[in-house]
């Protein structure tokens, strides 16, 4: 006797035993469990690298607000692989005195409400981004005036020819200069915007939007590319998805798991020691593809004793070798490079000029003897030391611990991440002493050129938290505005980064990579100084 | 009774004011403050003074919090700082995954739990009443991000039975719902079957010791009798207690749980709320947290009598 002739006379759902129904329904409730799209929408999910909140790009300077940026908005010239602006909304024509840049906008451009972009649109979300955005900042100190002359040209008129000008408008990490309708342009460069209408590849789901939960796009169906090819932000922008969702993970094993069971599809900066569960994956594929990761860097209070004397930051900056905060902070020498370069290894700009010390970490027994002949008189050193934040948590052990061996006396202030911030912000505490030294790491795109470097921009009060006020500085960096050639660029960069070694502006402690992780159902993922692009991007 | 629940209601209000106050002067003692969320970590000194004008931070301390309670006493919870979104909408987006886990839990563990506890007290001394407290120090002992990866492992990775993380509104339908939910579920349960099993054996070891069960027995009332209706409802309101406060602190947030298996719950809003100094957000999710202990102590209160004849308020 079979088992379905033993249950059937009581207990059969037309031909099936219970068993067999109880089973059918189970496999029914897990089948609607795996995440199922319909045959027509490709969905990507991501796990970017932070919950996206402010949906302004232009009041914060925080990359998760970029990246969103991206989706939705568009810029009038972009950066490519070989660091040079290309046209993207706008083409341009330089006058022969190098004084007036008269933009063009391109066809077909229209904001995700309907009407088309235009010339005052643009004037607009340029006048409101160089309120915030230190090299637009720059380049409002060297305009006489920025029009609409038609629709659709842009006029902008220098008092001095100014080399940067185009780097400025296709400057690829934060503060991007994204272009707004002007009704959301006018809105103080203080206040957040509200509205998320651009002219850009994807239009952004308000009513799906949960802060700190998850962001929804959709494909903006009127976009018009460009013909060329993708590279870094320039080029055709191409959507080949419906949808792209961005879901928050606060837990980094959970994204992996999730990444593992094909929930979903790319990870932003995973946590890198997970990632040794993807090796020999055939599913997963783990890939640098932001080109100059973060910059690890120093830098010192120049407002209080003892740093105020360049001889002591010199006998700091002696005592450290990158390797040490290198390998304490990633492990894997494949994740890490040491690097001198203060505009980041692999760019145009890079030269090691200064850091000779820092790279073989031969400069102990010069830091001792220096520290003795400046006299120093034995305070405590206090670095801020966030605990809760990966990339920040290792430099100050490593840093404390080389300059205890210097003969400096080290206090450790433990904290975590947002009072970090705030204290080391605390200009006033900083004067009494409260702290002397922090440890950060931020992106290579922006320390890759000396006008969005931030620590390295010495102006003062105004500035980067440890405030140098250095006038030679400043003046370089002036001189590397106004340079009109690249050759001429270099030279002046390669001055700066040696002034500003041999001054101890701020120490570059090398380059962290931060890979990303993908299905590799995923084809297209593009590189760049400020991924994930989510254009070009393709899933099967 | 209902001059008693009032009584509780009005009792309430000036321990609501205490909360308020303690909130505020916390949040604002605590180093750091949103603007530095907002501009990001590259933004100068000078971003950063502009964005806490901008938000009224540079005001008097008493002049930000009578605008608060101004706004409070109206019914205006506020905005968040961060994303400008109002919170109530935050918490309205968040309450569905944490009282859907809640309740789940709580319903499970108690039908669990409470007959576990029974039959420990019942078989006293035996090897099920050993086994019933070797389970419940387990319940307690393993953390529940263990049991949550445990769990995760076997049935996501390894059986690919249920999705590793996520939720779905009930509204999506049950399946949806349902299986996102079975892990956290099982991994909470864990901790208050534990808690309540203890509770339950122990309340009812001290309850069959009582002279009046001695005499229920005495009467010749069947064994079984005199375990459910005399010992049990004896028994029952340590074990409500538990079951209510255990409640409240589920509603008001497991950070661990929800970020294991990513539930975009309250415990998760509150934390991230925290660790931004959002603090409009942090303000309203405290206050209502310490609003819900108050209704529930309320209720427990009221449930007394229901099961206790001899409580009289």
């Amino acid at each position: 006797m079979d088992s379905s002739r033993r249950f059937a006379p009581h207990a059969s759902f037309g031909s099936l035993t219970r068993r067999e129904a109880l089973l059918g329904a189970t496999a029914a409730l897990i089948g609607a469990a795996i995440p199922a799209e319909a045959a027509s929408t490709k969905t990507i999910r991501a796990v970017m690298h932070a919950p996206l909140r402010l949906i302004d790009p232009i009041t914060t300077t925080a990359y998760i607000s970029r990246d969103h940026g991206y989706m939705i908005y568009d810029t009038l010239v972009a950066a490519d692989e070989n660091f040079q602006p290309q046209p993207q909304m706008a083409e341009w024509v330089i006058s022969d005195d190098k004084l007036v840049y008269t933009f063009k906008l391109r066809e077909g451009l229209a904001w995700h409400d309907g009407p088309p972009v235009t010339a005052e649109d643009c004037v607009a979300s340029l006048k409101r981004w160089w309120q915030r955005d230190t090299m637009g900042q720059l380049l409002a100190s060297y305009t006489t005036s920025l029009d609409a002359s038609d629709p659709r040209t842009i006029v902008l008129k220098l008092k001095q020819p100014a080399g940067f000008v185009l780097d400025a408008l296709g400057k690829p990490s934060s503060n991007v200069p994204f272009m707004m309708p002007k009704r959301v342009a006018d809105t103080p460069a203080t206040q957040p915007i509200t509205e998320t209408i651009g002219s850009g590849p994807f239009k952004f789901l308000k009513e799906e939007f949960q802060p700190g939960v998850r962001a929804v796009y959709v494909k903006n169906e009127k976009y018009v590319p460009r013909k060329e090819k993708p590279s870094w932000t320039s080029g055709g922008k191409v959507v080949k998805v419906d949808r792209v969702e961005w879901v928050v993970m606060p837990d980094a094993q959970t994204a992996i798991n999730a990444l593992a069971n094909g929930e979903i599809d790319y990870i932003d900066e995973p946590q890198v020691d997970l990632l040794k569960l993807f090796e020999g994956s055939n599913d997963v594929v783990v890939k640098n593809n932001n080109k100059f990761g973060l910059q690890v860097l120093a830098r010192m209070n120049f407002l209080a004793p003892p740093f105020t004397n360049e001889k002591i930051r010199r006998a700091a900056m002696l005592a450290f070798k990158q390797e040490n905060f290198l390998a304490a902070m990633v492990g894997d020498p494949s994740g890490y490079k040491v690097c001198g370069a203060m505009f980041v290894c692999g760019t145009t700009l890079a030269t090691d000029i200064g850091s000779e010390s820092l790279v073989k970490g031969d400069g102990m027994v010069e830091a001792r003897r220096l520290l003795k002949e400046a006299n120093y008189d034995g305070k405590p050193i206090r670095i801020i030391q966030p605990t809760d934040v990966n990339t920040q948590k290792a430099q100050p052990i490593v840093g404390a611990q080389a300059l205890k061996d210097a003969g400096f006396n080290v206090e450790l202030l433990p904290m975590d991440w947002q009072t970090a911030v705030a204290t080391r912000s605390n200009a006033k505490l900083a004067q009494e002493g409260g702290w002397h030294m922090y440890f950060t790491a931020l992106g290579g795109a922006e320390m890759s050129n000396p006008l969005t470097s931030a620590p390295l921009n010495a102006i003062g009060a105004a500035g980067y938290p440890g405030w140098p006020d250095d006038k030679e500085i400043q003046a370089l960096r002036i001189r590397f505005a106004e340079a009109g050639s690249l050759d001429e660029r270099k030279k002046v960069a390669a001055e700066l980064q040696k002034l500003a070694y041999e001054h101890v502006i701020y120490v570059p402690l090398g380059q962290i990579a931060t890979p990303a992780a993908w299905s590799a159902k995923l084809t297209g993922v593009l590189d760049g100084p400020a991924v994930p692009y989510f254009w070009n991007m393709d899933k099967s | 009774m209902f001059g008693f629940i009032l009584r509780r209601i009005f009792a309430s209000i000036p321990v609501m004011f205490v909360v308020t106050v303690t909130i505020f002067m916390l949040l604002r003692l605590t180093p750091g403050d949103p603007a530095s969320v907002i501009a990001g970590d590259n933004a100068t000194a000078e971003q950063l003074a502009r964005i806490r004008t901008q938000l009224g931070l540079d005001q008097p301390l008493q002049q930000q919090f009578f605008d608060w309670m101004w706004r409070l006493v109206h019914g205006d919870f506020g905005t968040s700082i961060i994303s400008g979104t109002p919170v109530t909408t935050l918490i309205a987006d968040r309450i569905e995954p944490t009282l859907s886990l809640a309740l789940a839990t709580i319903t499970l563990s108690v039908i669990v739990a409470v007959p576990l506890g029974a039959l420990a007290a019942a078989r006293h001394g035996t090897w099920v009443d050993r086994a019933v407290i070797a389970l419940s120090v387990l319940g307690f002992s393993i953390p529940v991000f263990v049991i949550g990866y445990g769990l995760i492992q076997i049935f996501a990775i390894e059986l690919r039975w249920l999705p590793v993380q996520g939720f779905r509104s009930i509204r999506d339908g049950l399946a949806e719902f349902g299986t996102r939910m079975i892990m956290p579920t099982l991994a909470l349960t864990f901790l208050y079957v534990a808690l309540i099993a203890r509770i339950t054996r122990t309340s009812l070891l001290e309850v069959l010791g009582e002279d009046y069960i001695r005499t229920a027995r005495a009467k010749g009332i069947s064994e079984r009798t005199v375990f459910m209706r005399h010992a049990l409802r004896n028994a029952a309101v340590p074990i409500i207690t538990v079951i209510g406060i255990g409640f409240a602190l589920l509603v008001s947030g497991v950070v661990v749980t929800e970020s294991v298996f990513n539930l975009p719950g309250v415990g998760r809003l509150t934390i991230d709320a925290v660790l931004a100094r959002d603090y409009p957000v942090v303000q309203a999710v405290i206050l209502l947290s310490s609003l819900l202990y108050v209704m529930i102590n309320l209720a427990i209160d009221v449930i007394y009598v229901l099961v206790d004849p001899r409580i009289r308020y």
